[in-house]
């Protein structure tokens, strides 16, 4: 009977804890990032592919290289020489080159800023987001995305990834066919499990950038846990001590 | 020593000391109550926390639309500001946001367990009354916070909920324009709901809540068994049921504060937006007059009162239902005409109907938080009429939220409830 009435509000929680998240994305049929952001190493190689690939573009107008550096366990040469390549201050924001104004002319608005794209977004999404560009000759920078369609961004690790092209659904009644699948027509420089693997330290590197006190959240919380254990405990004690008076 | 200050103190103030008997150490309380009554005290907890939390985000945050970087207003880059660069900001807001979900948490049990033991009956009419001016001024206030971040889904839930003024007739327009101070919420509508926000209300809510328990001090706490202590004193007045506030009481809410403060500390570690309940996804994206959000959606702890403007077709009636729907709630005392006062001795009408009551809010808030949405199609299939199977729900649970009230007042005025007999005396403790 407990049992069972546990199962249920577990369920229930389950229900409700899942479907705002649900809600937030687009579509269905998200991969699983599968990241974890206490594994530095996966950081770094994220922090590595998103300064190369991505921060030409893009901005993390709420990150400061500084930031990075201690909490990636960097040095501020390394960060200064491997990770900042606009000259910015080391306790500077990773603001990208790319004007605005020219960004939005060239893709029609200017890329957004990902300091908080996971935070928006989740993990799943970026994750399945970077695997999802596919070549279409009708876009106007030839690049189309199954994840987010229309999205006016070229796949910026393509050299990696190699060139997806779309599987394409041939309707009977001659109606508009779609995207049913993605295959690589030409091999990059990473085999596929490689990339799964790259665009998922960069997952965790933005999932990181999106809120970096989660590091110190999650190593202060057990003993902020413990602590309250305890002072319940005597809590407990004493209400008992005290009660023993009461007929 | 001690008793030369305490002479220096009385000699000085000499109203100190018995107002400390009269509130604390000489108040008497049923000894009798049950896990339903920690939540008054984990309310105050919880007020005294999003003051302290509130004093501290203040003096970082800057309630300004202004534009710092692309899209992005200078409220929304001080809030991250705190989450990265302030030594401990990121505690400190989580602190003030879970604070605010978990004072929703606790107030609604509070109520509840009002209506569970008969709280509001006579002679706490007022008691109840003062709480529920509290439970609006908490609205006004959450509302206000909840727009300060300027994030998408803080501007749109400030056009969306100031523009119900709008359904008053002949000055509706007008007065929604007074309100933002401008045709859109804009920085006019955040600076003065900063003020508001840090300012007014906070202190209308510890007036209210002085006068709550003031009013409370004066006729003494209900119980789970709905018995007056104070028909049964000893020889020195006091009554036998009742035990000193302190040091019976203090102590054993400490313990209560222990276990809330385990729950809260968990959230604010380990899952801070509460999988979007407590943060929502959307308002991590900057305030965007052109983009609105693919779902608009107050908070949870709005969701109910939400559905009830959601599930009636039209405008002005549906904010009219709204508004009934929680001054219903002040109305309580004289609705309920039984001389009983505790669920442990009224009539199985009433547990029936309380039960439902109780499911009903959950319902409405299920549905302004359009998880019925979500459920129809896994239920009826992905061919479903989403709108119209969330429509037929919804007002299921609104007809039993305003069903409750008006039986409760045919079940008590008209003498059909079968009550068992009410004990002379508390009849358990710890």
């Amino acid at each position: 009977m407990t049992k069972q009435a546990l199962i249920s509000i577990a369920l229930v929680l389950g229900l409700l804890l899942g479907t705002p998240s649900a809600q937030a994305f687009e579509g269905g049929g998200l991969m699983s990032a599968n990241i974890n952001i206490k594994d530095k190493a996966s950081l770094q190689r994220g922090a590595k592919i998103y300064f190369n690939y991505c921060s030409g573009c893009h901005s993390l107008h709420f990150m400061r290289y500084s930031r990075i550096a201690k909490d990636l366990g960097l040095t501020k040469q390394e960060v200064l020489n491997n990770l900042d390549f606009t000259g910015a201050k080391f306790r500077g924001h990773a603001i990208s080159a790319m004007p605005e104004a020219d960004a939005a002319n060239w893709f029609g608005k200017p890329p957004p800023d990902l300091s908080l794209m996971v935070a928006q977004k989740g993990p799943d999404y970026v994750y399945t987001y970077l695997n999802s560009f596919y070549l279409d000759p009708s876009r106007p920078v030839g690049w189309n995305n199954t994840t987010f369609p229309n999205a006016s961004m070229p796949n910026p690790l393509w050299e990696l990834q190699g060139l997806q092209v779309p599987v394409m659904s041939q309707p009977a009644d001659g109606g508009k066919p779609e995207v049913t699948g993605l295959k690589l027509a030409q091999k990059g420089r990473m085999t596929p499990a490689q990339f799964h693997s790259a665009t998922r330290d960069l997952t965790a590197f933005l999932t990181y950038v999106s809120e970096p006190a989660a590091l110190q959240r999650r190593s202060i919380g057990i003993w902020v846990l413990l602590y309250l254990a305890a002072f319940t405990l005597l809590a407990y004690l004493l209400k008992h001590e005290y009660w023993k008076d009461v007929h | 020593m001690s008793g030369a200050i305490s002479r220096w103190i009385n000699e000085r103030a000499p109203s100190l000391v018995p107002m400390y008997r009269k509130h604390l150490s000489e108040y008497y309380a049923p000894k009798n109550f049950n896990v339903m009554y920690y939540f008054g005290s984990l309310a105050m907890l919880v007020l005294v926390n999003q003051i302290l939390t509130g004093i501290f985000l203040a003096m970082f945050y800057k309630p300004s639309a202004l534009e710092v970087f692309h899209g992005t207003s200078e409220a929304f880059a001080s809030v991250y500001y705190i989450m990265r660069d302030v030594n401990w900001g990121w505690l400190i807001r989580y602190m003030h946001t879970t604070g605010a979900s978990m004072f929703f948490v606790v107030v609604y049990l509070h109520m509840f367990r009002g209506l569970m033991y008969g709280s509001f009956k006579k002679p706490r009419e007022l008691v109840w009354i003062l709480g529920m001016l509290i439970f609006l001024a908490l609205m006004a206030e959450a509302f206000m916070g909840y727009v300060l971040p300027w994030g998408n889904m803080s501007f749109w839930g400030a056009k969306v909920i100031i523009s119900l003024f709008g359904a008053i007739p002949y000055v509706g327009e007008t007065l929604v324009h007074w309100i933002m101070g401008d045709f859109s919420p804009a920085d006019a509508t955040l600076n003065r709901f900063f003020s508001l926000h840090v300012v007014a209300l906070p202190m209308v809510l510890l007036l209210l809540v002085v006068l709550h328990l003031a009013a409370l001090h004066e006729v003494g706490s209900n119980n789970p068994d709905g018995v007056e202590i104070k028909k049964h004193k000893n020889e020195r007045g006091i009554p036998l049921d009742g035990i000193p506030f302190h040091p019976y009481y203090t102590v054993k809410d400490l313990f209560g504060v222990g276990v809330f403060l385990m729950v809260c500390a968990f959230i604010i570690f380990y899952a801070p937006t509460m999988g979007g309940w407590f943060l929502e996804h959307d308002n991590y994206i900057p305030a965007n007059h052109l983009v609105t959000p693919a779902a608009i959606r107050p908070v949870w702890y709005f969701t109910p009162f939400y559905a009830i403007l959601l599930m009636i077709p039209f405008k002005l009636p549906g904010v009219l239902a709204m508004f009934v729907g929680i001054f219903l709630l002040f109305l309580t005392p004289w609705i309920d005409r039984g001389a009983v006062k505790s669920i442990r001795y009224r009539g199985m009408g009433f547990k029936v109907a309380l039960g439902l009551f109780a499911i009903s809010f959950i319902g409405l808030g299920l549905v302004g938080a359009e998880v019925i949405n979500e459920v129809v199609p896994q239920i009826f299939g992905p061919a479903a009429d989403v709108t119209f199977w969330r429509n037929v729900f919804g007002r299921i649970m609104l007809a039993i939220y305003f069903g409750f009230f008006v039986f409760l007042w045919i079940y008590t005025y008209f003498g059909l409830e079968k009550t068992k007999p009410v004990p002379e005396r508390v009849t358990t403790h710890d």
